[in-house]
């Protein structure tokens, strides 16, 4: 019934110079998340991204509700510029809910159109109640506000509006590494991290035959997820040797120091890697306080390693604010499923909550610390996570 | 080399198994219900499918219901039986049954008010038939014990548990009906159906080298069931849905080739037992939990201070396939309950591994398999020093 689907964007309309980039941007993400679906065309124009299509509108919203950038959109009708056509589309549109208060607000930014906005309200809402005896007028507080806009082109007619996600188009925001634990937490990182257009790439620390390759692919299908929000069909997923590290670590003649220590070879190998494949910061799933490795005193230990910037996207949220935000991304079921990562299998009995940088040093003088990250990522391999099913091809 | 040590789990398909079902999937591949030619045919195979398997088993070609495996006979007999009861009664079973017949009994419990009692077992896994003769009420109405126990291989001592239920049943109007679940046992434990007195007994072909998604219960005639599904009426109603004719002669093929073998089968299989127990003893710290008369094909052993899960995956690399105590719950990432059961601590439980042998193994291939569990163990032994 729907011809048209309206999506508007709100931040990216204020970036000024940059535009037109970023909304060619968010089209090449959109045509991304709607590929196999069937529509005419995307164009945008005054501000606004519009997408014909005569049917299944319901699979190209749920499609749009997954794209950073949009902030809502509206199924809509688009007819011929005169009024009958516009009634007829009223209409349509108000035969699905024959029974409520409303009100037409019509806007004409075409002011070809030879009859006002005032007189279209008036024109299009009394065939409306004409047509429909249990429809009544409420100007202040309506259940449904049928929208009319009288553009060059043609009349757009929708009554709904449907949130999207808003944030920024990925791609426009740079490249960024997120280390990917197979947690709950890492994967919101990553989310959060996509909404703000970054371009994300993962990274996961491997201790096989410590974690197994169950372990593996319950990271690779939390890349996958992750891969829907991010208006591409594929994702890199790094995955880097750490056996050798973590089997140095468990000689450490200061085990209570051994969580500090792996995470700061993990930043190292995330900061080299980073260089090389030239993404512009790190992004880790840490809550300040959440664990004995998110204290204050323990990210400052870790972040010692590295001057590249570590985003946080979770710094400032609960526990449960993040279990809420997995469920809603749809990670968290995978994230719970009882394989174990390299932060469980190796895990000290008393981990230090406040380590103190100098004893950190000292920890680490017993090591040969480059040659355990040259060697890393030596062995480090890159797997390309897409949504292909592979069984038959 | 590549040794596969992991039968419990499953087994791969018997070549001959293979070439038995290839015709029926392509060119015999009518409907039994069918009235034509081809329908006929696939009746007919299914017919002597049935009636083959029957014969081995010593019972009626009527008695036996094809299944789509182990979990759906369990299923059938347990949920089956007490739907076609007036009104709940007792369930008696044990602390180390499968969740196949755990979980139906539960819900048992739980939503329809039946009784449970769950036998416990000592540290060889069996239950005492004195505990099961106290266990049993005017109540009681279905008895479920598995033959050989999936995790650690105890055979319970059916001949007793048999007399004790026969006695019980001596006099009574409505007789206790005896479930056992056999799907780790046949083809390398021999019993007698007709003999232990037995009501329903569940089989699974892809433990026997057989095709996965078939299995079968005997239901002794006589005894009614309700079906957990209904439809078209195949298999007198009980199991509907058209027939897996194709596994279905793979099943019947793989019962062949287990009977037909099993008492070199038996001894082959003592034979690689004896020799893997021996190597393994020499490993420090090792303990086995298998009861030392317990079935030829199931080892369940551990290291101390080694994680089962680590020395999997060391194996694996190796390649040696065996799993952590049993397929089934390693991947709940608990503790199992037979392991519980037998009184081992949550430590020693995770520390078992569970070897399934098959007697088509070479005793090469476990020694390789043992120089590979004896490094793999001293190498982790080193890293968590």
């Amino acid at each position: 019934m729907y011809q048209i689907i309206l999506v508007r964007y709100g931040e990216i309309s204020l970036k000024g110079r940059n535009r037109s980039q970023f909304e060619d941007l968010l089209i090449k993400n959109i045509s991304h998340a709607l590929k196999g679906l069937d529509y005419q065309k995307i164009s945008k124009a005054y501000g606004r991204i519009y997408i014909e299509s005569d049917h299944n509108w319901e699979a190209i919203v749920e499609a749009l509700k997954r794209v950073f950038g949009i902030v809502s959109v509206s199924p809509a009708l688009k007819t011929e510029l005169n009024m009958d056509a516009i009634k007829e589309a009223a209409f349509e549109l108000m035969e699905g809910r024959p029974n409520t208060t409303f009100k037409v607000k019509a806007r004409r930014p075409n002011k070809h159109f030879p009859i006002d906005s005032m007189t279209v309200n008036q024109e299009v809402g009394g065939y409306l109640l004409r047509s429909f005896p249990g429809l009544s007028v409420d100007v202040h507080q309506p259940e449904t506000e049928l929208n009319i806009e009288i553009r060059n082109e043609g009349a757009y007619l929708y009554h709904t509006f449907i949130s999207g996600l808003g944030g920024l188009p990925v791609g426009c925001g740079g490249k960024g590494l997120l280390l990917l634990s197979g947690g709950i937490d890492s994967p919101v990182a990553g989310y959060l991290s996509l909404k703000r257009g970054v371009t994300v790439e993962g990274l996961h620390f491997h201790s096989y035959p410590f974690t197994s390759e169950r372990s593996k692919q319950k990271v690779i299908d939390l890349a996958r997820i992750l891969t829907g929000y991010t208006g591409q069909s594929q994702m890199l997923l790094w995955i880097a040797y750490f056996t050798e590290i973590q089997k140095a670590l468990q000689k450490s003649r200061y085990p209570d120091l051994n969580i500090t220590l792996m995470r700061r070879m993990m930043l190292r190998i995330g900061t080299t890697l980073a260089q090389r494949e030239g993404a512009l910061a790190l992004i880790t799933g840490d809550s300040l306080g959440q664990v004995a490795s998110q204290t204050m005193e323990s990210i400052y230990a870790i972040n010692a390693v590295t001057t590249m910037p570590v985003l946080r996207p979770l710094i400032g949220l609960d526990k449960q604010e993040i279990i809420d935000l997995a469920r809603e991304i749809g990670t968290y079921q995978t994230s719970i499923l009882p394989y174990e990562d390299c932060c469980t299998v190796f895990i000290p009995k008393n981990p230090a909550t406040k380590p103190h940088l100098e004893q950190v040093l000292t920890a680490e003088a017993q090591y040969d610390i480059d040659a355990l990250v040259e060697e890393a990522i030596a062995r480090t391999k890159c797997i390309t996570v897409s949504d292909t099913i592979k069984i038959f091809s | 080399m590549e040794v596969y040590l992991d039968h419990s789990a499953t087994t791969p398909a018997d070549l001959e198994v293979l070439e038995a079902m290839a015709p029926y999937w392509h060119q015999q591949y009518g409907n039994p219900s069918s009235p034509h030619l081809l329908g006929v045919e696939a009746e007919s195979v299914l017919t002597q499918c049935r009636r083959f398997i029957a014969q081995a088993l010593h019972v009626n070609p009527n008695e036996l219901c094809f299944t789509s495996g182990g979990t759906e006979s369990n299923n059938l007999a347990i949920l089956g039986y007490a739907r076609a009861q007036h009104k709940p009664g007792q369930i008696i079973t044990t602390a180390v049954e499968h969740p196949s017949v755990l979980n139906p009994i539960s819900y048992l419990r739980a939503n329809m008010g039946w009784q449970v009692t769950q036998l416990p077992v000592g540290s060889h896994g069996k239950i005492d038939a004195a505990d099961l003769a106290r266990a049993i009420r005017p109540k009681t109405s279905l008895i479920s014990i598995m033959l050989v126990n999936n995790e650690i291989g105890s055979i319970q001592e059916m001949t007793e548990i048999s007399k004790v239920i026969a006695e019980a049943n001596q006099g009574r109007r409505q007789k206790i009906v005896f479930h056992v679940d056999a799907c780790q046992a046949f083809g390398s434990v021999p019993f007698d159906i007709t003999r232990l007195k037995i009501d329903l007994l569940s089989i699974s072909g892809h433990k026997i080298f057989g095709p996965k998604g078939i299995g079968l219960l005997y239901i002794k005639s006589g005894i009614h069931l309700q079906p957990l599904m209904f439809g078209g009426g195949q298999e007198g109603g009980l199991r509907p849905g058209t027939e897996n004719v194709p596994a279905i002669v793979g099943l019947a093929k793989a019962v062949q080739l287990a009977m037909d073998g099993f008492d070199a089968h038996v001894a082959t299989l003592a034979k690689l037992r004896s020799h893997l127990l021996a190597r393994l003893r020499q490993i420090p710290g090792s303990i086995c939990n298998s009861p030392p008369d317990g079935a030829p094909h199931i080892i369940s052993i551990r290291f101390e201070g080694i994680r089962a899960e680590v020395l999997v995956h060391y194996l694996e690399q190796k390649g040696v396939y065996l799993s952590m105590g049993a397929a089934c719950s390693s991947r709940k990432q608990k503790a199992s309950h037979v392991l519980q059961a037998i009184g081992l601590s949550p430590e020693q439980a995770s520390s078992t591994i569970r070897i399934g042998l098959s007697p088509k193994l070479t005793l090469e291939q476990i020694d390789y398999a043992c120089d590979a569990i004896e490094a793999s163990v001293r190498e982790v032994r080193q890293i968590y020093g």
